[in-house]
């Protein structure tokens, strides 16, 4: 199996490697795959509560070269974007810019879940924060 | 035609030898290859012996008529007995082949036709090659009945069961002498002893044994046993099939049919250079074997007390007491087997995970030994063999542990564990990729 050059660059220099406090209010943290099936991903965002722009991004990933290089890939492309367009994100663009050839086509899909799962799960933490807030507002 | 030609071209010469790509800062060369399971380098001394065998000696063996097949058939009566002394057996008892594969169908298949009026029950083991496993399959869609016994968790079979699952009609049981994966060397004798108190033919495939530990085919009480030239610093293309011509004489159904070479077993003009370098390769296993095990189990020793001395949580994959000398098979847990394998590139190494598909099916063979999904795809097998050095062995612990380490800080299984949450209770998400 050979590797694009950008597979090899995200696997050599993964981006944004690290973990983020899963409890924090403002983070959301997606755990997407199985280790019985090669590959784990947790991908966590740091979200701006007013203008729901993703400020900082977090990947660890147990799987292969292409599954790590999706997810350091994901990671990079969620900064910067609101949560909105960070759901628009599409496997086949990760396929597209890591030329990942068919068998790998899997990493892509997973990363996509990881942005997904991570966002989903910053959005249930404000809808339970949500009446909190309206009852101190009254 | 031109046969004069005596020495081997000067631009091919060194061939055989591991060529230099770039050297390492300690001086070694890479990459480095340890994957000695999968083949070997030849033996230059291997290459030396064939070559005057494909210009100079190229009649063919079945030529009775002339000196050009005299010389062809020397050299293969040469190889025949290098090949039965290794393996303590008669000349007329090697049967060649195009290599371990086709050995395997030619036993199994060539027993079951032969001898189908007596039984069509056949024993084999879930951690065989695939060439006995599929060879076991095809048969059963004949009518055959073939019983895949499990193994133990050390990988060894468990001699009771062998004894349990026996019955009035088996005819052969396929157990081979040392696994590819593992290295894991089963009881041969004990298997052959049974075998024949119950009067049923047993094959081994020994692929990956001959040459490396020693094999005694009488001693053994072994029928049938398959031999590649490859595994053991021999070309590829090329291996043998010992059968069993007295107490009991075993008896096969052809697998090619056509001249009635070797014995009618087998026909098909013999490749007299590639049989000539397989007798090579037997000849100096017969006398360097004994040592060259002690070369490798040391130096396999060295590599694992190093990596397991730096790094926790790695498992040894199947028995260490019984195991082949260069075989060292571990599972790195938390890391997966093809991102280890890109991080170690310039080492030339398996892995059980097969991550190239959307259903990734880990090593079957580590399966059977109970190995979980997630340990099969953290696993690696190294293959020492007889060109690997010490300073080799040093480059790869350095090299494994390095990206064990960066791997591991990768991880979110290793992140998890550290924090004690027990991965097994964790719902996965994606559990129906």
């Amino acid at each position: 199996m050979s590797y694009s050059d950008k597979v090899l660059d995200h696997y050599s220099n993964p981006r944004n490697v690290g973990s983020m406090d899963k409890a924090s209010s403002d983070v959301g943290t997606g755990l997407v795959g199985a280790p019985e099936c090669g590959d784990v991903m947790k991908l966590q965002i740091k979200v701006n509560p007013q203008t729901n722009i993703i400020e900082d991004a977090k990947f660890k990933t147990f799987g292969c070269g292409s599954a790590i290089a999706s997810s350091s890939l994901a990671t990079e492309w969620v900064k910067g974007k609101t949560v909105e367009e960070a759901l628009a994100i599409k496997n086949t663009e990760i396929v597209k810019e890591l030329a990942l050839p068919p068998v790998k086509i899997h990493c892509s899909v997973l990363a996509e879940d990881a942005i997904r799962a991570a966002i989903h799960d910053w959005k249930q933490k404000q809808e339970v924060a949500k009446p909190a807030e309206t009852v101190v507002g009254r | 035609m031109s046969t004069d030609v005596k020495t081997f071209p000067q631009e091919l010469q060194g061939l055989g030898q591991q060529r230099a790509q770039q050297v390492s800062s300690k001086g070694v060369k890479l990459p480095i290859y340890m994957d000695n399971h999968a083949t070997t380098p030849m033996d230059p001394r291997v290459l030396e012996e064939m070559l005057p065998y494909f210009m100079e000696k190229f009649g063919n063996s079945a030529s009775r008529n002339h000196s050009f097949g005299w010389a062809g058939e020397e050299g293969v009566e040469i190889a025949r007995e290098r090949i039965a002394k290794l393996i303590g057996a008669t000349a007329k008892e090697i049967i060649f082949t195009s290599g371990a594969t086709e050995s395997d169908n030619l036993a199994i298949k060539g027993v079951a036709e032969m001898y189908k009026e007596k039984g069509n029950h056949i024993i084999t083991a879930v951690t065989e090659h695939k060439a006995v496993l599929d060879t076991c399959k095809r048969l059963e869609k004949y009518g055959y009945r073939v019983t895949y016994m499990a193994v133990q968790k050390n990988g060894l079979v468990d001699f009771e069961e062998l004894k349990r699952v026996m019955d009035d009609k088996t005819i052969l049981v396929s157990i081979m002498a040392a696994n590819n994966e593992i290295g894991v060397v089963q009881p041969i004798a004990e298997i052959g002893k049974l075998c024949h108190e119950r009067g049923v033919f047993f094959h081994t495939d020994a692929t990956q044994a001959v040459g490396k530990i020693p094999i005694d085919v009488n001693k053994m009480q072994i029928d049938l046993m398959s031999i590649s030239a490859h595994k053991m610093y021999g070309p590829k293309g090329v291996g043998a099939l010992y059968v069993r011509r007295k107490n009991p004489r075993v008896q096969l159904a052809p697998g090619i049919d056509g001249g009635g070479h070797e014995r009618g077993m087998r026909s098909g003009t013999l490749n007299v250079a590639g049989i000539v370098g397989l007798g090579k390769a037997c000849a100096i296993a017969s006398e360097e074997m004994a040592q060259e095990a002690v070369k490798l189990a040391g130096m396999r020793d060295r590599l694992r007390d190093k990596i397991m001395s730096k790094l926790d949580e790695t498992y040894i994959n199947g028995s260490w007491e019984h195991r082949l000398p260069g075989n060292l098979n571990i599972s790195f847990a938390y890391v997966e087997g093809e991102s280890l394998l890109m991080g170690i590139n310039d080492i030339a190494v398996s892995s059980g995970s097969a991550c190239t598909s959307a259903t990734l099916e880990p090593s079957y063979v580590l399966k059977a030994l109970g190995t979980g999904d997630d340990l099969a795809h953290s696993s690696i097998r190294f293959g020492i063999g007889r060109f690997n050095t010490d300073a080799e062995i040093d480059y790869v612990a350095d090299k494994v542990i390095e990206t064990v380490t960066r791997l591991r800080e990768l991880s979110p299984l290793y992140e998890m564990a550290k924090e004690g949450v027990d991965l097994k209770s964790v719902k996965w998400a994606g559990e129906a990729h």
